[in-house]
């Protein structure tokens, strides 16, 4: 039987590993390659890098980081973050990583999906969708709408039938971020889990406001295949082996 | 690098990623070499089929560079193989995923599709239970990425299983040929240790 996916998730600017709150107020949280290889030592099941830079120096080094961590990690590498083409996407896999995820280019231009998933396979490509709850309800739609652009901006486009579509086009993962919640540490957006995975077949990994185990619980009981945090590691509130420990303890089924 | 680590020949067959299949057989103490050279995969001690692309691709894109009949040759004498993901599928005669595309056919029968009941493509890491006669699987936990699988393999091969949504053949071994349908190169240290002792094999 498989086993519940713990995923630190680190957003990388300029080559440094960076966190922040709602996608804002980035600060320094370490060296790429080191925290890589720290999670590996302490059980990660796999690791999301997201390149936060704001220039195209930035994005230059991107790949180069990849490399670099490759070096060091035998586990899953999915990246993402300035993904605009097919040849970024090709780039990013020969750099080393094995996965790759689209958010805002997939929303403008949605044929990447199968351009990666035809050339690459669907097990390379990768949907970041990044859902806001919607200020005011919309006939015939789900509560939540897609936001691009690091959440500056609100799509109107509906959350579920986004993910349904990419699906359709490809993708073979769902990394579901909840805008709302992200960096608040108030618990994952259960609502919104439930309602994409109910409505698609792929793995869906929750993302955005994990605290606590429990919170864990809830988002793998809600539907998600694995679960991603930030804040919780970069903080240093809980190791990955000290939080599979609790996640055992409560009954989830984990790689020790 | 010291003189004496195995040389490992990688084959390059597609358009997708092998830095991680290099990276992890370096861990594991081997030189590595990319290559397509037909030559060199008659005549390396060890040689590595990763897993990229779909069935009938990736056997498509053998058959473009002429690797078939040498690959062929190299696992009936028993040489030294290691075949991951979809390159251990093709050691079956056919797959669900591209019809009428043939296998090597080394073990009989049809990899097909996970049923509905589970998500696919199965990402994440599962158990292995190997059974007793293998001689390099070990239990434990790898990471897999897939969507088809096969349910048995003949009584000449030694194996280990995993179950999502009913049995399947996670990995196959006979004497130093190696056919995982997980990734070595991602599981971390189980998965390095286990391409450790392929190449002392």
């Amino acid at each position: 039987m498989l086993t519940a996916r713990i995923i630190p998730c680190l957003d990388v600017r300029d080559g440094r590993v960076v966190k922040g709150v709602r996608f804002q107020g980035l600060r320094d949280a370490g060296c790429p390659e080191e925290l890589a290889e720290t999670y590996e030592a302490q059980g990660a099941d796999e690791l999301v890098f997201l390149d936060v830079s704001a220039t195209p120096e930035g994005r230059g080094t991107h790949r180069h980081t990849i490399q670099k961590i490759r070096d060091r990690l035998s586990l899953p590498l999915t990246t993402g973050g300035g993904v605009r083409a097919v040849e970024d996407a090709g780039s990013l896999l020969e750099a080393g990583a094995d996965k790759i995820s689209v958010n805002t280019a997939a929303v403008d231009q949605p044929s990447i999906l199968s351009d990666i998933a035809e050339r690459f396979g669907s097990q390379c490509c990768i949907l970041a969708l990044d859902a806001a709850e919607r200020s005011s309800p919309v006939e015939g739609a789900s509560a939540w709408e897609v936001v691009v652009r690091s959440g500056k901006v609100r799509t109107g486009i509906d959350a579920v039938t986004w993910a349904k579509e990419a699906v359709e086009r490809g993708a073979g993962e769902i990394l579901l971020t909840s805008w709302d919640r992200d960096g608040t540490r108030s618990g994952y957006d259960l609502e919104l889990l439930r309602a994409v995975c109910s409505a698609i077949k792929v793995p869906v990994i929750a993302s955005g406001g994990a605290d606590t185990p429990a919170h864990m619980v809830e988002a793998l009981e809600a539907g998600a295949d694995a679960v991603l945090a930030a804040s919780i590691f970069h903080d240093g509130d809980y190791t990955v082996a000290g939080l599979k420990e609790e996640l055992a303890t409560l009954g989830v089924r984990v790689r020790k | 690098m010291s003189s004496s680590a195995p040389r490992v020949s990688v084959l390059q067959t597609g358009v997708a990623n092998i830095a991680s299949v290099l990276a992890g057989l370096k861990k594991a103490g081997a030189e590595v070499t990319p290559t397509q050279n037909i030559a060199s995969i008659a005549n390396d001690p060890f040689v590595v089929l990763p897993g990229v692309g779909t069935f009938g691709s990736t056997m498509q894109t053998l058959l473009e560079h002429r690797l078939v009949e040498p690959l062929k040759e190299r696992l009936n004498a028993g040489a030294p193989t290691l075949l991951v993901c979809v390159g251990f599928q093709l050691l079956f005669e056919q797959s669900e995923e591209s019809p009428g595309v043939e296998g090597f056919g080394l073990i009989p029968g049809r990899v097909s599709r996970f049923p509905d009941t589970v998500r696919t493509p199965q990402f994440g890491w599962n158990s292995i239970s190997p059974d007793e006669d293998c001689a390099i699987l070990e239990s434990g936990f790898a990471y897999f990425a897939n969507s088809y699988r096969a349910e048995t393999v003949s009584s000449d091969w030694s194996a280990a299983y995993s179950d999502n949504g009913g049995r399947f053949v996670a990995a196959v071994e006979r004497g130093s040929i190696l056919g995982c349908q997980f990734h070595p190169e991602l599981s971390s240290s189980w998965g390095i240790n286990l391409l450790t002792k392929w190449l002392q094999r």
